[in-house]
């Protein structure tokens, strides 16, 4: 097989596994649309002064959309690469002719498909059961930020996955990392209502970052083409410090017990 | 002459100031089965994961299917199958999804369901592997390292942890693949699985090799004392015996009761017609009578210096 034949080959039992699992159904599809449709559902008509009175179900959609990507592709990425490596799986696809870069290709690529299939069911959700505006000028911004932040989230996914120690350790340390970053980014709580000193230090952090282009491509206000820049410029830069972290310290061989 | 398959002279590898391996030599001829033994920590894995390429080397030449392993690229990797110690399967895929995941990695495998049929896991084919035994999930293992075809397969240690049947299935499977002509670098610490498999054995402890051969004449095995056992009957005494078989007595090694006997001797014949003689000419039986050479386990024991002295 040529090489790309053998990413698809890849991604399509990656694929597979992804939806026969429970927990990757659950906590990358199911709970982010469970999270927007209780906060919709409660805050949905509250408005928003401090962001030009937009509509609270408006500013969820990004936010779980942030939720989504950074789930299906950090968080999955970190935990099904340690759980593969622990269990002896990734240095026994070392020993096959099988290209890393074919292998890397199949999950990232699974990560980025679920990804984008989240980003189609939240704004789905959003337009048909909230009356959530689908953007118009905005769209190749909104694209631009999904590529971006799917590939920079995937490269840290790698990375986190190099620096968890065990598999048991997995869920936790992800977990961990991510779900803070949520709040403090106004991902479940909007930012007016943060202080400025928290949402800072959020801005130390890619999710903070991306989660803002996102909004800047939902947000009625945003005259013209939307693109955040200098937001996903942060996002970019995570994801190659990630990249080069995974490509320095990712490991093949089981570390743990 | 054989064609080689493996060369390996001179090998070290150390890890800080440990040296797990210490200079140690092996050829591998295609079509043979060979099995490494040795201890725990006694550089067995280390020396595998050379050859497999997972890892590098300090010093010494390694040939493997006539590359570096170190070196090798993908065209070497199609050609080589390994079996780790350890590999759980992807719980969630059936036997032929796994089996298929991987024929999908080589430029030529082998038929899918013939090798789902020759691990024995024919009436599995549809069952997720997480469902599997443990010993079925490490035929699975054994069939993924079968479906790229290839002509050098590492077994690690494929039956530890296995019940006594299943055992005897994956000795078959390795029986089968062997007929397939198959060159096969078996480690483990069974010495029975080595005396059934092999075509020939090397023994590594402390970083050397301490022992080479074939199974049977392994550390002159073959040229080893006779020993005889038997329970001297209560009725008679040892000062009894004829001076051909009392000279033969291993006093040191009395193992179990006072009555035990063990005869050490390069004579079995000249010993045995003596003692049996005697024991007829008193009409009595000769309780629990065993002969037998020093089995392969004994010098394994002795070699690797963990014999019970």
């Amino acid at each position: 097989m040529t090489g790309a034949a053998l990413a698809w080959h890849q991604f399509r039992f990656d694929q597979r596994i992804f939806w026969r699992s429970p927990a990757s159904v659950f906590f990358t599809v199911m709970l982010p649309i469970l999270f927007l449709v209780m906060l919709a559902s409660i805050f949905g008509n509250e408005t928003i002064d401090d962001l030009g009175g937009m509509r609270v179900s408006t500013y969820y959609v990004p936010g779980i959309m942030t939720l989504a990507v950074v789930s299906a592709t950090l968080v999955s990425l970190a935990i099904s690469l340690t759980e593969a490596r622990e269990s002896g799986r990734l240095k026994r696809v070392r020993s096959t002719p099988l290209p890393v870069w074919a292998f890397v290709a199949g999950r990232v690529g699974n990560a980025i498909v679920v990804s984008l299939l989240m980003v189609v069911i939240v704004t789905a959700i959003g337009a048909i059961f909230y009356g959530v505006e689908i953007p118009g000028s905005t769209v190749p911004a909104i694209v631009v930020s999904l590529v971006v932040g799917a590939s920079a989230f995937s490269c840290l996914g790698f990375a986190l996955a190099a620096a968890i120690p065990t598999e048991e350790a997995a869920p936790a340390i992800t977990n961990f990392t991510v779900l803070p970053l949520y709040f403090l980014s106004g991902v479940f709580i909007p930012q007016t209502q943060i202080p400025d000193g928290i949402l800072d230090f959020a801005g130390l952090f890619p999710i903070r970052h991306f989660f803002e282009a996102l909004l800047a491509g939902f947000d009625p206000t945003t005259a013209g083409a939307g693109f955040e820049l200098g937001h996903l410029a942060v996002v970019a830069a995570w994801g190659l410090a990630g990249l080069a972290v995974a490509a320095r310290a990712f490991s093949w061989s089981p570390r743990g017990g | 002459m054989a064609e080689t398959v493996i060369t390996v002279r001179g090998l070290r590898k150390s890890y800080g100031s440990l040296d797990a391996v210490r200079g140690i030599d092996l050829t591998v001829e295609r079509g043979e089965v060979f099995a490494f033994l040795g201890p725990n920590g006694a550089g067995k894995t280390t020396t595998v994961e050379i050859l497999e390429g997972y890892r590098g080397r300090n010093a010494g030449d390694v040939d493997v299917l006539g590359a570096d392993p170190r070196e090798a690229g993908r065209d070497w990797r199609g050609r080589i199958g390994i079996v780790l110690q350890e590999c759980r399967m992807q719980p969630l895929l059936t036997v032929r999804e796994t089996v298929d995941l991987y024929a999908g990695y080589y430029a030529s495998p082998r038929p899918v369901a013939e090798t789902i049929e020759l691990v024995g896991l024919g009436a599995k084919a549809e069952e997720r592997a997480g469902r599997l035994s443990g010993g079925q999930q490490r035929r699975l293992d054994v069939a993924l390292a079968l479906i790229g075809d290839a002509e050098l397969l590492f077994l690690d240690e494929p039956t530890t942890g296995f019940d006594p049947s299943a055992r005897r299935q994956a000795w078959e499977v390795v029986a089968s693949l062997r007929d397939l002509g198959k060159t096969i670098f078996l480690t483990t610490h069974y010495m029975d699985e080595a005396q059934e498999l092999a075509d020939r054995v090397a023994i590594i402890a402390g970083g050397e090799i301490v022992a080479e051969g074939t199974p049977e004449t392994l550390a002159g095995r073959d040229l080893a004392p006779t020993e005889i056992r038997f329970l001297m009957p209560a009725s008679l005494a040892a000062v009894d015996l004829p001076a051909a078989v009392a000279s033969a007595i291993d006093a040191g090694a009395n193992g179990g009761s006072r009555d035990h006997v063990v005869l050490r001797t390069s004579q079995p014949v000249t010993v045995l017609n003596q003692l049996t003689a005697w024991a007829l000419a008193r009409d009595v039986d000769l309780g629990g009578l065993e002969v037998g050479r020093p089995s392969l386990e004994d010098v394994y024991l002795e070699v690797t210096g963990k014999g019970g002295g």
